[in-house]
């Protein structure tokens, strides 16, 4: 199966190309996985948006029309605006906390830290589905433990569920309680590599906790908080399970985002060739987030 | 990551920083900054921690009280939710079928990526260069654009409404892949060159040497796979439509989807799901907080 190689003396250690059969051997299984679940679906896809597709039967090529449909369709607006908004609520308080509960692990004075890491992390263990669950039974608007409370301390039952915007705003909350533990990860691995001499310098120039926070973990930190707003945002943008078990993308439709909108063209409504063209555009865009980073992080390597 | 990694890693955090803040008068006003900062970390831990509590608290009532008894614990604990859900609405062969795919797909993924990580780390020839960009290609679209033509691909494969349906294209995982890679670049080439003179041949240097030696990166990957795969949802929900063959997240959507709520079910089954993640974790919490998750986003 595989050639010996009686000079290995006299290549080079690292690259050597005489050995061809053997590494083909090893990622057989995956590249023909690649092409069948990747490859294969990425190229009809494409095709597909610049047809009539239904699923089944004929289809004819009807060019751009798909794509001029959509940017005339309102349900689509409103599905790629939500699904902005989304983000831009929910990576900022995303990252607020995590950084906070970051600082407040690698802290030396406060205790239990090892423990308290775990009830940070659970909520990254469960599933989208479950979390939207245990959100909607705290915030059930006729027998949420929230309301229940809000209403014992005089207040009247706050409409969680029937108004498009507070449901949204647990959706943001319930979607930051559950990534914290992931993003929290990577800004303790950050923290951890400051230089513990930039603050020794600092303490002793008189500068206290929170301007340490600023001029010294902030800037270390940069480029972790770069990833961090990075991922999440992919994430965001992706986002469905979470809706779907918590409000199920209501009342009404008002909070369908992109994923929802393609899956429901797409498989309730059988317009593959539609759905493909929409899942082209969050494509782009998902694109253009990559292509951020690429340009964010050369400019790093560059400085 | 060795065993002993982990314990020396968590006290590390605090008593490396020790001298990081001012080092004299260390003890009158270590206390007078540890009472803040402890409360805090406990007030967020609290606030962290209360919605699982009191779902999990609540999933002990009984059906009656669910709504009328606000109280944090039970007045008369009961498992009769966990009963309905496991008996009535069949969650047992959920948790069967969603074992099984979980079981599967992990073997798979880290077997799979292994040996991939492995070629793109210790050769080099144009094919794995093209194979490598196509991975990295894996990563910038994901599942969800192509939810449509991926469905059409495996059904016309045949594997529609079977559980292989959801396996086979979960094996491929960049994260995996590239987990790997990084680890089998950290081994020295020297050990391939003395087995190579020894007379060892590629695949066995492969399976001998190599695939021994990565075991700690063999498990962060599992754990990780068993949660993605244990967590999935939009891609079982295409796939299947034989009530029998549903995962467990397919059978909590079901049930909350419904124009009435059973949420005494509701409580029981998503109690019963988050179960077998939470031991996974608690038992090999190392393995997951070492991890590079840099790579590791959920896929």
């Amino acid at each position: 199966m595989t050639k010996r190689a009686p000079d290995v003396s006299a290549s080079p250690p690292r690259r050597r190309s005489k050995y061809t059969l053997a590494p083909l051997v090893l990622i057989a299984a995956n590249v023909v996985l690649f092409a069948l679940f990747f490859l294969w679906p990425a190229v009809i896809g494409l095709v597909y948006s610049f047809t009539n597709y239904t699923g089944v039967g004929a289809f004819q090529f009807i060019g751009l029309d798909n794509y001029q449909r959509l940017f005339g369709d309102s349900t689509f607006f409103d599905a790629l605006t939500r699904t902005l908004l989304y983000t831009v609520l929910f990576v900022p308080l995303n990252f607020v906390f995590s950084l906070l509960i970051a600082n407040v692990l690698v802290s030396r004075h406060a205790k239990g830290a090892s423990v308290a890491r775990v009830f940070f992390f659970i909520p990254w263990l469960l599933s989208p589905i479950v979390v939207g669950v245990l959100w909607r039974w705290l915030f059930g608007e006729n027998f949420g433990l929230v309301n229940y409370l809000i209403e014992k301390f005089g207040g009247s039952a706050v409409p969680w569920q029937s108004n498009a915007d507070l449901s949204l705003i647990v959706v943001v909350v319930a979607a930051s309680w559950a990534w914290t533990g992931f993003s929290m990860l990577l800004f303790i691995a950050a923290i951890k590599n400051v230089p513990v001499s930039y603050y020794e310098a600092a303490s002793l120039d008189g500068a206290g906790p929170w301007r340490q926070f600023v001029s010294i973990t902030l800037p270390s930190i940069a480029p972790t908080s770069f990833i961090v707003i990075l991922l999440n945002t992919i994430h965001a943008m992706k986002e469905y399970p979470l809706f779907a078990s918590l409000n199920n993308g209501g009342p009404g439709t008002s909070n369908n985002l992109l994923v929802q909108y393609i899956y429901q063209t797409g498989f309730k409504s059988g317009q593959i060739g539609y759905a493909s063209a929409a899942s082209f555009v969050l494509m782009l865009i998902l694109m253009a987030v990559a292509i951020i980073q690429l340009v964010v992080n050369r400019r790093v390597e560059n400085r | 990551m060795t065993t002993t990694d982990m314990p020396r890693k968590v006290d590390a955090g605090p008593g490396r920083a020790v001298p990081r803040k001012r080092s004299r008068g260390a003890a009158s006003g270590g206390l007078r900054r540890a009472v803040p900062a402890t409360t805090l970390l406990w007030v967020l831990a609290a606030v962290y921690g209360f919605p699982v509590l009191w779902f999990v608290l609540s999933s002990f009532k009984p059906a009656g009280d669910l709504f009328s008894s606000l109280t944090l614990f039970p007045d008369d604990p009961t498992l009769s939710g966990y009963k309905a859900a496991w008996d009535g609405a069949n969650f047992s062969q959920y948790f069967i079928n969603t074992t099984i795919v979980c079981v599967i797909a992990t073997i798979l993924t880290v077997g799979v990526s292994c040996c991939t990580g492995y070629a793109l780390a210790k050769y080099d020839n144009k094919w794995l260069k093209v194979f490598f960009v196509g991975i990295l290609a894996t990563t910038m679209l994901p599942g969800e654009v192509m939810l449509a033509p991926q469905f059409l691909v495996v059904r016309d494969l045949g594997l529609y409404n079977s559980l292989a349906g959801i396996i086979l294209p979960a094996v491929l995982t960049a994260t995996g892949c590239f987990m790997f890679r990084q680890f089998f670049l950290t081994v020295p080439d020297e050990l391939i060159e003395a087995a190579r003179i020894d007379g060892a041949r590629e695949l066995s240097i492969f399976l001998r040497i190599m695939v021994p030696i990565s075991r700690p990166i063999m498990l962060t990957l599992a754990i990780l796979s068993f949660q993605w795969r244990w967590n999935d949802y939009i891609w079982p929900l295409l796939m299947l439509n034989d009530p029998e063959k549903f995962t467990v997240q397919i059978g909590i959507q079901s049930l909350v989807g419904a124009q009435n709520i059973n949420w005494s079910v509701v409580l029981g089954g998503s109690v019963i799901s988050m179960i077998p993640l939470i031991v996974v974790f608690l038992v090999f919490q190392r393995y997951v907080m070492n991890a590079n998750i840099n790579a590791g986003l959920k896929d």
